[in-house]
């Protein structure tokens, strides 16, 4: 008995040694996969802006953005003006995706008929148990349109005065798969300005976020502080520092952003130095950012098929 | 007895001698979701695909990385992962089973042999029992795996907003066409 029973059990073994369970393959495969390669981590922000600022995210390489953005006027301007909506400011652009870490964009606004371009560059990917933030530097220059403003007696109004300089650190955290956190270190330099009691250049630390209430929507808010010059007029008026509150809306194809804002301009220096109206006056804006993405260029996995639709 | 026991023992090692597996790590797994009447096409690509066949007994797993699906569109992408596959959460689609019945040891066998799979398909961390008609071609210590099978997202707790109905279909057609080489 003892050894049919041995015999038996030595069959049984001798078969597992022949066909080895599934979950043994399994962790074959485990083994051979494993690579200590750090994820990244995707969709820190739904969008390429949070409101005004720029995000940490980029377009993906062959991308292409047409930007629509849009600043009613102020609220408080009541039933005279539609609440705002009869008095808007418009930048319309087109972003793109050159690389994976490079983007770059230009625009034209109609607030002071002022051209823009820049370009944002990804420095440091978040990584799970790796890299704690994202790190973007956004590099914008801003030219004003329009006619030359009277300036004083013996002095000419040259090209590079219209002309206005960003610097911005974009360091951003995913915290969870619901808040996003970013801190923005900015420079702005105006070539001109008013009075020389002032700085021509401008430091701000900007922070903006965003949580999502749903798989679709988000709520999203931002906020500059101005470190100096936080008292120099715009045109003779008195400047505020810049907050703004939105949502996220995440529709099939793109990102519809609405918000409420007390900055009507939409180039960096507009809204994070000349922002003249205050929340606490009601002085508000609604505003919306609508984008509609391209595949300009397809990932090689689909090079050798029929044309990508873009419709 | 003692003389049972030896050929047992013999027969064992053997047969384990012949346990002939092969594998890949970049087996290529496709899938098109499109709706019929939608004006674009919601297809990915993923060549980043493992899996392992143990040939003497037809035994197959497939690994897919979730994040390696590729689409013609970014965007798709982001939504794919981040909506309806939650690949932070499931990282990786399985499949265990192996070949049925009588051809379980085909692929010892050099040749086109169609065969049908069976076994257990985790998607979305929601795993169903399959079964899949598919081609096997066994030629100089590589095996081809052909199939193409179609999916109900619903039976793998994917929910496609109203939103995008017109666009993302109920059911997800997936090709596999993997060559696995010899270990």
């Amino acid at each position: 008995m003892r050894c049919i029973s041995t015999a038996l059990l030595l069959l049984t073994c001798s078969f597992a040694g022949y066909g080895q369970s599934t979950d043994d393959l399994m962790s074959e495969l485990d083994n051979a996969t494993k690579t200590d390669k750090k994820e990244e981590v995707t969709a820190t922000f739904k969008a390429t802006r949070i409101i005004n600022s720029s995000t940490v995210e980029n377009l993906a390489a062959g991308v292409l953005d047409f930007r629509i953005l849009h600043r009613f006027g102020r609220v408080s301007d009541g039933t005279e003006n539609f609440f705002g909506i009869d008095n808007a400011t418009t930048r319309i652009g087109l972003d793109y995706g050159v690389t994976k870490w490079l983007m770059v964009g230009i625009g034209h606004n109609t607030l002071g008929k002022t051209n823009d371009g820049f370009a944002k560059v990804k420095l440091l990917s978040q990584k799970v148990d790796g890299t704690p933030v994202s790190v973007s530097w956004f590099g914008g220059i801003a030219a004003l349109g329009g006619k030359a403003p009277q300036m004083p007696p013996g002095m000419e109004y040259y090209f590079t005065h219209r002309l206005a300089y960003t610097n911005q650190l974009l360091i951003a955290r995913k915290f969870s798969k619901k808040l996003s956190l970013q801190l923005m270190p900015s420079v702005v330099h105006l070539n001109l300005i008013d009075s020389s009691k002032f700085s021509n250049t401008m430091f701000s630390m900007g922070i903006g976020g965003r949580y999502k209430v749903s798989n679709r929507v988000a709520v999203t808010a931002e906020y500059y502080y101005r470190i100096n010059n936080a008292d120099m007029p715009f045109s003779g008026v008195t400047t505020y520092n810049s907050f703004s509150l939105g949502a996220d809306i995440e529709t099939g194809g793109h990102v519809f952003q609405l918000f409420f804002t007390n900055s009507q301009g939409i180039t960096e220096r507009s809204f994070i130095n000349q922002t003249t109206d205050t929340w606490t006056d009601g002085q508000l804006h609604f505003g919306f950012n609508i984008s509609r993405v391209f595949t300009v260029v397809r990932p090689k996995e689909f090079r050798n098929n029929a044309p990508a639709k873009n419709w | 007895m003692n003389k049972l026991f030896l050929i047992i023992l013999a027969a064992s090692i053997s047969a384990s001698a012949h346990a002939q597996k092969y594998m890949t790590r970049t087996g290529k797994i496709t899938f098109d979701a499109t709706a019929p009447k939608s004006p674009e096409q919601i297809d990915a690509v993923n060549n980043e695909v493992a899996a392992i066949l143990s040939a003497a007994d037809g035994k197959l797993v497939f690994q897919v990385p979730v994040r390696s699906f590729k689409f013609q569109r970014d965007l798709m992408q982001q939504h794919f992962n981040e909506n309806y596959m939650e690949s932070d959460k499931y990282p990786k689609a399985e499949f265990k089973g192996g070949i049925e019945g009588k051809d379980a040891g085909i692929a010892s066998t050099s040749g086109s042999h169609n065969v049908t799979v069976k076994g257990k398909l985790t998607i979305h961390g929601v795993t169903k029992e399959v079964s899949v008609p598919g081609k096997i071609t066994v030629a100089d210590k590589k095996v081809k795996l052909e199939a193409t099978f179609a999916v109900k997202l619903e039976d793998y707790g994917i929910s496609i907003p109203n939103l995008v109905a017109d666009k993302v279909g109920k059911e997800a057609k997936i090709t596999v066409n993997s060559e696995l080489t010899g270990k």
